[in-house]
């Protein structure tokens, strides 16, 4: 089950300049194991270690199907064959 | 060196001026390899905070989309200080993720809201270096790139 994941410009260091990768998993979290598995060190840019385990990185935007998965279920958030991934990184300030 | 249209850079400082106190945020996008600042997207602070600039997510999605189906990149990623010089702050260059961006900063201090000059400044923010750059603005850009419309600000 192959699933389309769009890297943002930043995180193309670990994906030999590819604008979108394919990976799998039946949820978040087990997209990115497998993206960490292809790409080593990609994982780290994405989640943290929260106080309830690991969560997304605060100033990373993980879409799918033009949802931001902090509203859908976060790393738990499931994907089906048709899904769209879209990372992002948050644009943000002080 | 950033080369930015007059008009362009005057929307940002109205941008500015308007929201003041609060911080006010957005990019101008332009073609993919062109670094030419063409398409003017002013952005929702969604933080609406007088320290505190972001985008919200939603928006962000859509403005990448946009950007995706136009051949755009964020050429200028602006936003304003308002009681600060126009000098990234440390949680500016901890976030900045936009390795091509110029990043650029407008303070509408000491009363620079109402009148008088705006500092308008721009930086490249590249893990966590803050470099300066000149910033040239010209009244049209050479016209070897068609320039594509305009949202207004």
């Amino acid at each position: 089950m192959a699933i389309e994941v769009r890297i943002p410009t930043i995180l193309r260091t670990y994906t030999g300049g590819e604008r979108a990768v394919e990976s799998s998993g039946s949820s978040v979290a087990e997209l990115i194991d497998s993206l960490e598995s292809a790409h080593p060190g990609i994982k780290d840019r994405l989640v943290e270690d929260g106080a309830d385990g690991p969560a997304v990185r605060r100033f990373v935007n993980i879409y799918v199907d033009d949802e931001d998965i902090r509203f859908t279920g976060a790393l738990a958030t499931e994907l089906s064959e048709s899904s769209t991934v879209v990372i992002l990184p948050a644009v943000a300030g002080g | 060196m950033l080369t930015i249209e007059r008009e362009i850079r005057d929307a940002i400082v109205a941008h500015a001026r308007r929201d003041h106190p609060d911080e006010a945020c957005g990019v101008v996008a332009g073609l993919e390899g062109s670094d030419r600042p063409t398409r003017l997207v002013p952005m929702l602070n969604a933080a609406m905070s007088p320290t505190f600039y972001e985008f919200d997510s939603g928006d962000l999605f859509r403005l990448y989309r946009d950007m995706d189906e136009r051949g755009e990149v964020p050429v200028v990623i602006y936003h304003s200080h308002t009681a600060t010089e126009a000098y990234p702050s440390r949680t500016d260059v901890s976030i900045a993720q936009e390795p091509f961006a110029h990043y650029v900063l407008v303070s509408t201090r000491d009363g620079a809201h109402e009148s008088g000059p705006v500092d308008f400044r721009s930086y490249r923010i590249v893990d966590g270096e803050v470099t300066e750059e000149e910033v040239i603005v010209v009244e049209r850009y050479a016209d070897d790139v068609p320039d594509p419309k305009r949202e207004s600000a």
